[in-house]
């Protein structure tokens, strides 16, 4: 667990936290404030590391660099530092931090947040605690060993004395390298005081009463609005000519400007402005520009997708994430084979909160006021942008009213920081209306996927080829995460997870193929769970037919084959993969157990199942998931009844945040697979509001079980995961209420009821 | 000018009539509680009440609230605890909560004419709010509580 404060080789490995760690380089080591390693907080304080610091008054506040957008990200690693710190929790603060080049990598996204801040936190907890005790000693003439840290409290020989004093009359002073604090003990988890308990989110209260503050709610004196004109295309628009001459109808209309953009993150862009955002969003209506345009303007969903399909069918394309020997031995020596085709559409983000931004030069310094996840990502094109060095700009911290990973690509920030580059630095403040946002959306790119799998003469299976095609949003955003294939071939790890399972399947290929046209055409995005939103929509959908054409039970076929033999021991995969595939086995057979699998159902109704190990094999979060729904025979009509999920993530931090994190995820993976999607014509996205567009309601909305099995591993990641499992899972129910297999997603009542007519 | 009651103080504010509320609410006035989501009010974030009844601020022009009162989240409980609000943190309600002032709202429209809601009243009610967290286990369960907390209140 101490490999997170341990420097990595950069991109060697496989996984997407190697690529973390080499990206994070020393940044994600413990720094110290002052020279000295303990240098006073502005009221007297002590910080023992940049990650927190004690008043005084014994008031801890946690610097915490991840966004806040629903996770309650805060409270969770606040109470990490805390248990360790032995802090008196109504004392501890949360405090969201700026962009800072001393944070080292800023993102939140993957899933990560608490599975990489445990360790760190803890061991920065710990150093904190050790330090306060030692120099509570010397205050209290005692020994060290005779006391005891509970509660921002040092006890010991009879007398105690409260952190805050420690504070005032101490002199503290300890400092601890880095080596040091990487071999830091953490507690057993029996002596868990915090950790797993129940505690209400410190960011819960601002939201019921208004006080909550988002990107959208930033202002600035003098502050001027603006309304982006989006070009046509995403990427390759010029701008030939603006006429505003209707614009100037509008009160408060100022100007419209095109925007230089060195950084060419946001090409084409048109900026009007105005003294009140109504009167930028209807001037912005009025202005016209005529763009010029390349060839993407006029690609459709199904250009996309064919383009993807005619990717696959060539079996040099694309990067070898998976190779074993002997995978086509296998199939030439196969006794039976089964091929399938799995595609899913386009899907948007659509965050609450539409994408906008406050930006304006202050002192030298160029702020940004807006919701992020990935500050560390936007800041080199934002240098890039404006013609000055990242120290010069400085990203101010908010709420996220939404994040589902559309704000780890902060391109938006960029717009409004030319905007106000181009009159001179003043605050402008850059709304986008939903349309905007949409169609400037980075989408979950169209995916085509065809996998295959060999039987043996008894029915044993021998070999397993996965290969996958869509838009990259690594690719295009930041390659420099991108690993190579055994092929010598770069790949989106992102985009490719969870092909590579945890089956045991004999000689296995994943084949991972980067969609070009859907690079070039949008900017494809990392849309919550990413690639294993369609990678374990085809994996699963597929486990669930390779089971019936063996003729074997769906559950049973699975848990055969999650052995947890060789590669899926989890001996290769880390600390947090510890028991491999033998804990999805768990997840799955216990699920079976609470849904009761195999009982007889009404007519029309089935039950299906899905699994997954999350987001990637060295973070595997074990989730098992069964959906019952209703088909209506005639209408093809789909009512989810109920969702069970089976989770084990290791040692759970905030019990109801996680809760909370799996019923939203498992929503989510409801909402894609029924009722979400949309498609790309003449070059953009089709449905840019709701009427159009349809997230799941309330109405809709089944009941939602979720069941975490007790653990005192790694506490891995829970955002994500139960988002991959529901899709499928309804796919296989479907097919168990109806004999209708649907092989694309989004579910359309239509393609239920083709699929029942032809039962193939 | 077009003068009406926010939160039971008089406001006469300089924006134009066609000007949608919510923007006049939140830039003008400064109440930043009620969101901006869809601008066609099909997701509910910016709801308001006027004359009690829950509307979509993001679309109704300002000379519609002329001489009318209009209450915010900010201004449904003085101190923000309402049985809603109260049962919104009882049962961790939001996650980003972005969408959560128009879900109270909506939700304290609703139980003001339905005190006692069944779960075909409360989706009813609450359909045209966008939670895309998709807290709306939580959301309904919260209204539930809410509701048999104030009918305890009144009994």
């Amino acid at each position: 667990m101490n490999h997170l404060a341990t420097p990595r080789a950069a991109p060697a490995g496989a996984s997407r936290r190697g690529f973390l760690i080499g990206a994070a380089g020393t940044g994600l080591l413990f720094s110290f404030a002052g020279a000295n390693g303990a240098e006073a907080a502005g009221s007297g304080g002590y910080e023992p590391t940049i990650w927190y610091g004690i008043d005084r008054d014994g008031t801890v506040t946690v610097h915490v660099i991840r966004a806040e957008m629903g996770q309650h990200v805060g409270t969770a690693v606040a109470r990490i530092v805390a248990e360790e710190l032995e802090a008196d929790w109504s004392k501890v603060k949360v405090d969201p931090v700026d962009s800072d080049a001393k944070w080292g990598l800023m993102v939140t996204g993957g899933s990560w947040s608490v599975w990489q801040s445990f360790p760190l936190m803890s061991q920065a907890g710990a150093a904190g605690r050790i330090a306060l005790v030692d120099e509570a000693a010397r205050l209290m003439g005692v020994s060290p060993a005779a006391c005891v840290a509970r509660n921002g409290l040092v006890s010991g020989g009879g007398k105690s004395i409260t952190y805050g004093e420690i504070v005032s009359k101490g002199e503290l002073k300890r400092t601890f390298t880095p080596e040091e604090l990487a071999k830091m003990p953490i507690k057993p988890a029996a002596e868990r005081r915090l950790i797993g308990k129940a505690a209400p989110a410190r960011d819960i209260p601002a939201k019921t009463n208004g006080t909550a503050r988002y990107g959208l709610d930033a202002e600035a004196p003098g502050m001027v609005y603006a309304r982006p004109k989006l070009p046509p295309t995403r990427n390759d628009s010029t701008v030939v000519a603006i006429d505003d001459s209707a614009a100037k109808a509008v009160p408060g209309y100022i100007q419209t400007l095109a925007l230089e953009d060195p950084s060419a993150t946001c090409p084409g862009w048109v900026m009007v402005y105005a003294k009140t955002f109504p009167a930028a969003n209807r001037a912005a209506d009025l202005v016209k520009v005529t763009w010029k345009s390349g060839d993407t303007a006029k690609v459709s969903e199904a250009d996309l997708q064919a383009h993807a399909a005619a990717l696959i069918a060539d079996p040099k394309a694309g990067s070898l994430v998976v190779e074993d020997k002997g995978v086509d031995a296998a199939f030439a020596a196969a006794k039976s084979k089964l091929e399938r085709t799995y595609t899913t559409a386009t899907a948007l983000h659509f965050q609450m909160e539409p994408i906008n931004a406050l930006a304006f030069e202050k002192d030298g310094v160029f702020e940004i006021h807006t919701g992020n996840q990935w500050q560390s990502l936007v800041l080199p094109w934002l240098a890039k942008a404006l013609g000055r060095p990242e120290d010069r700009i400085v990203l101010r911290t908010y709420l996220l009213g939404g994040g589902f990973g559309r704000r780890l690509n902060g391109d938006y920030a960029v717009g409004a920081a030319l905007a106000s580059k181009a009159i001179g630095g003043k605050p402008v403040k850059m709304v986008c209306t939903r349309p905007d946002d949409v169609r400037f959306d980075s989408p979950r790119s169209p995916s085509v996927q065809v996998v295959r799998m060999a039987f043996g003469p008894d029915g044993k299976v021998t070999a397993m080829d996965h290969a996958a095609c869509a838009g990259w949003p690594t690719e295009v955003m930041a390659p420099f995460f991108m690993p190579k294939g055994v092929n010598g071939v770069a790949y989106d790890p992102f985009a490719i997870s969870g092909a590579n399972h945890w089956y045991t399947v004999g000689a296995q290929r994943v084949r991972a193929v980067s969609n070009d046209l859907a690079n070039r055409t949008f900017r494809p995005g990392w849309l919550r769970s990413v690639g294993p939103g369609w990678t374990n929509f085809a994996v699963e959908s597929f486990m669930d037919e390779a089971a019936h054409a063996a003729g074997k039970d769906p559950v049973a076929f699975r848990l055969a084959l999650l052995d947890g033999t060789g590669r899926n021991s989890g001996v290769a995969d880390g600390a947090s993969a510890v028991g491999g595939a033998k804990r999805q086995h768990a997840v799955v057979a216990r699920l079976a157990k609470e849904v009761g699998w195999g009982k007889s159902l009404p007519k029309n109704t089935g039950l299906g199942m899905a699994t997954t190990f999350g987001q990637e094999r060295d973070m595997p979060t074990w989730t098992a998931c069964a959906a019952k729904v209703h088909v209506d025979p005639t209408t093809g009509k789909v009512k989810v009844e109920k969702l069970t999920l089976v989770v084990d993530a290791g040692t759970i931090v905030s019990p109801d945040g996680a809760r909370a994190q799996v019923e939203g995820a498992a929503l989510w993976g409801m909402s894609l697979a029924l009722f979400e999607g949309t498609e790309f014509k003449d070059g953009q996205v089709k449905d840019t509001n709701l009427g159009a567009y349809t997230p799941l309601r309330m109405a809709d909305t089944p009941e939602v079980e979720v069941i975490f099995v007790e653990s005192d591993q790694v506490p891995v990641g829970l955002g994500e995961p139960a988002t991959t499992v529901v899709g499928p899972a309804i796919a296989n129910a479907i097919f168990a209420a109806s004999g209708a297999r649907v092989r694309n997603l989004p579910i359309r009542p239509k393609a239920v009821l083709a699929a029942m007519k032809t039962k193939a | 000018m077009t003068a009406f009651q926010l939160n039971g103080r008089a406001v006469s504010p300089a924006s134009a009539d066609d000007t949608p509320l919510l923007w006049v609410v939140r830039d003008e006035l400064g109440l930043k509680g009620s969101k901006f989501g869809c601008g066609i009010a099909q997701c509910g974030a910016c709801t308001v009440h006027v004359d009690g009844r829950p509307t979509r601020s993001c679309v109704t022009p300002l000379s519609a609230v002329a001489g009318k009162s209009v209450t915010t989240i900010e201004g449904l409980d003085p101190g923000g605890a309402h049985p809603l609000q109260a049962a919104w943190i009882e049962l961790q309600v939001p996650q980003c909560g972005y969408c959560q002032s128009g879900q109270i709202m909506q939700a304290a429209a609703l139980l003001k004419a339905k005190p006692n809601p069944t779960d075909a009243d409360i989706d009813a009610a609450m359909n045209g709010n966008l939670c895309r967290c998709m807290a709306y286990v939580r959301i309904k369960k919260a209204i539930k509580l809410a509701a048999s907390r104030m009918q305890g209140v009144k009994a």
